[in-house]
């Protein structure tokens, strides 16, 4: 089997699963006869038609709330947010209606809400955002953001599946630049459970999305310079959030650090680290401590995203810092 | 001869269903009027919402649905006629307003906001005009498996001003999905009223900006709410798509039962319910057809009986069980009891306990 990129395996998932059943459709904007911004959707149309790769007005709401009326009627709607960052314009679609839809009217909502997420590509506040932390606070909608190629892949088909609304997070930083030979035959990868990226005995590394990869740098890095053996989890899902695999981890390394690509302040880190608290500060030899972006709008220019995003100069910081500690 | 003109046909209806619509819309005020006495001897839970003066726009208007080809109605606040037209039943509704563990939705939500997809109305949420995409997409699943089947959204004036009611009209006017939205312009929205809602005259004039047909009807002729819906339901199961129908009536009564309306001009109120209440209009119309008021006060007592019955049932109803609360969030419930942590910090010690090896990882 040849290898794929991250990309690749987002459209496999979604032209198998469209072939599997007949009740999953594709909306978004530009996703049909062009194929997509970046052109996840290319030749879906083509293969499946107008009716069922439809590109819509500009109107991320309506995207939303006709993908949750559909899904009511038994539909497993995906829709595309041109760029993750417009997911706002959706917001109370997804928390008022969706998240709510199942608790208090019995509704059900199969369907997906992906997009590209993400920064380290120059994007500007309004191509780069990680709009996870936001929809974390809201219950009923589940929350994936895969890191590697056969984690797309795998999670996606699971999250068409899904008979709640899973909002698909894809990293656009990972859409060309990784690369995977994939499993052959049907490949799934449920929702829910955490991946040990790399095992290690002296420092835990919490994270998941572009900064697994960073963090495996740091990694390597910090092997190789200071014979520091980290640990790497990456969390693929935020909701449900694998707890398990985070104390686990906990309970073997004493040590964490978290590391997200979003904003400090708020940020998932926040809450891992308070269930950290509760259910495992016996374990600790260390504070809990976080590297992530700087609580600031995600600026253009190279200097000052890279100053703000989390860089493996951060991790490989914060990882010495706990080890000494 | 008085049968001869009662089977005249206005709007295509026979004598059987006219006399049905007046049932609906007396159900629809005894209801409220029954809920009314529950909010004062506070029964009620929460707010209570009243359609007085808007029974002929709502059940007019859901009758024109085809109940056996399954269509599909999305309600507002004041369209508890329409839901009573889809099989909602009294007993549901007064268990709702009293927050009841076996109300439809155990006690979650409130007042009309529930639904069933099998009886065919579907549970509205406060934020206006988001039901309009919602129903696109339920209607454009029709389109898509080719059921013969209709939707209907109802907004009110205030409604038309949001962006989902934007969105989502002019997405089932693109997609020419099988949707009838219907304005209820009952001049106000809470305390504003339209002119400072909109520069628009006439809303039905919205629908040139989304290419569609738009119409206006009497709101407090039921016979003509039921017209003008009929022929859009017809339109729409032609494969002709959206249309866009303003219905004007009038609210008698406030936003909610506490609202006093001082908001409202001198002598409004009583002009409407003097002269234009949809129930006497009606009650003269079938009074000219041949209808005796005999007829009518049977109706009358058997939806008194109704009311009498259900309230019965819903006092004896249970209030729901606290840790109700906890489940039906997702398909799959989470392993983890959401309230671990109140069995206090020595339960997550004893769970999680590390053993004597303070001070090293275990490895």
């Amino acid at each position: 089997m040849a290898e794929v990129t991250y990309l690749e395996a987002i459209r496999q998932a979604l032209f198998e699963e469209m072939e599997r059943d007949p009740n999953v459709f594709c909306l978004g904007e530009d996703i049909g006869a062009y194929g997509g911004a970046f052109k996840v959707t290319d030749g879906l149309q083509a293969r499946f038609g107008e009716a069922r790769v439809i590109d819509t007005p500009i109107s991320e709401a309506a995207i939303v709330g006709a993908a949750a009326g559909a899904a009511h009627m038994g539909m497993r709607p995906v829709c595309e947010m041109q760029f993750i960052d417009f997911i706002s314009c959706a917001y109370d679609m997804l928390t008022n209606y969706v998240a709510t839809a199942r608790y208090r009217a019995m509704l059900p909502c199969p369907m997906v809400v992906r997009g590209p997420s993400g920064g380290y590509v120059r994007g500007g506040p309004f191509h780069s955002q990680n709009p996870e932390a936001a929809f974390l606070h809201t219950p009923g909608l589940k929350i994936v953001c895969p890191a590697t190629v056969s984690d797309a892949k795998g999670l996606l088909k699971s999250a068409i599946r899904d008979d709640d609304c899973v909002l698909f997070f894809e990293h656009k930083y990972l859409y060309r630049r990784i690369k995977e030979e994939l499993p052959t035959g049907e490949h799934l990868v449920p929702i829910g459970t955490a991946r040990i990226a790399r095992e290690g005995r002296d420092v835990s590394i919490i994270t998941y999305a572009a900064t697994v990869w960073k963090a495996l740098e740091a990694a390597d890095q910090l092997a190789a310079e200071e014979g520091i053996s980290v640990e790497v989890l990456d969390l693929r899902s935020l909701q449900p959030m694998d707890d398990e695999a985070i104390l686990a981890t906990v309970r073997k390394t004493n040590r964490v650090l978290i590391v997200h690509e979003d904003t400090r302040t708020g940020g998932v880190a926040g809450e891992i680290t308070a269930r950290i608290n509760e259910q495992a500060f016996e374990w600790l030899d260390a504070p809990v401590l976080r590297v992530t972006a700087a609580d600031v709008p995600l600026p253009y220019s190279p200097p000052l995203e890279d100053y703000v995003l989390p860089q493996v100069a951060d991790i490989v910081a914060g990882v010495r810092r706990l080890a000494r500690y | 001869m008085a049968t001869a003109q009662r089977t005249q046909p206005r709007g295509g209806l026979d004598a059987a269903a006219k006399l049905e619509l007046y049932y609906y819309m007396r159900l629809t005020r005894t209801l409220e009027e029954r809920l009314v006495n529950l909010y004062r001897q506070t029964k009620v839970v929460g707010g209570l919402f009243r359609s007085l003066g808007q029974e002929a726009d709502a059940v007019g208007s859901a009758y024109a649905l085809d109940r056996d080809r399954g269509d599909i109605l999305s309600p507002l606040i004041r369209n508890l006629g329409s839901m009573l037209v889809q099989r909602a039943r009294p007993v549901e509704i007064i268990r709702q307003y009293m927050a009841k563990g076996d109300s439809p939705t155990r006690g979650r939500e409130l007042n009309i906001h529930y639904g069933d997809l099998v009886r065919g109305f579907i549970g509205q949420i406060s934020q206006l005009g988001d039901m309009v995409p919602v129903m696109a997409g339920v209607t454009l699943s029709f389109k898509m498996r080719g059921e013969p089947r209709v939707g209907l959204v109802y907004v009110g004036d205030g409604a038309t001003s949001t962006g989902a009611f934007h969105e989502g009209i002019n997405f089932a006017a693109v997609q020419r999905c099988p949707l009838v939205v219907i304005v209820e312009n009952n001049g106000y929205a809470y305390s504003t009223p339209l002119s400072k809602q909109t520069a628009v005259r006439d809303l039905k004039d919205k629908a040139l900006g989304y290419g569609i047909p738009g119409e206006q009807a009497d709101g407090n002729d039921v016979l003509a709410t039921y017209e003008v819906t009929k022929r859009a339901v017809d339109r729409a199961r032609r494969g002709e798509g959206v249309t866009l129908i303003e219905l004007i009536t009038y609210r008698r009564k406030g936003h909610a039962e506490h609202d006093n309306q001082s908001y409202v001009p001198p002598g409004e109120i009583e002009r409407w319910e003097r002269e234009n209440d949809p129930i006497d209009r009606y009650v003269a119309v079938l009074a000219s057809e041949g209808v005796s008021p005999a007829e009518l006060a049977a109706i009358d007592a058997r939806v008194q009986v109704e009311v009498d019955e259900a309230t019965d049932e819903a006092e004896r109803s249970p209030m729901p069980e606290p840790r109700d609360a906890l489940v039906g969030i997702y398909a799959d419930p989470p392993v983890v009891d959401p309230l671990w942590f109140r069995a206090g910090v020595r339960s997550a010690v004893e769970t999680h306990e590390r053993p004597a090896s303070w001070g090293t990882h275990d490895g």
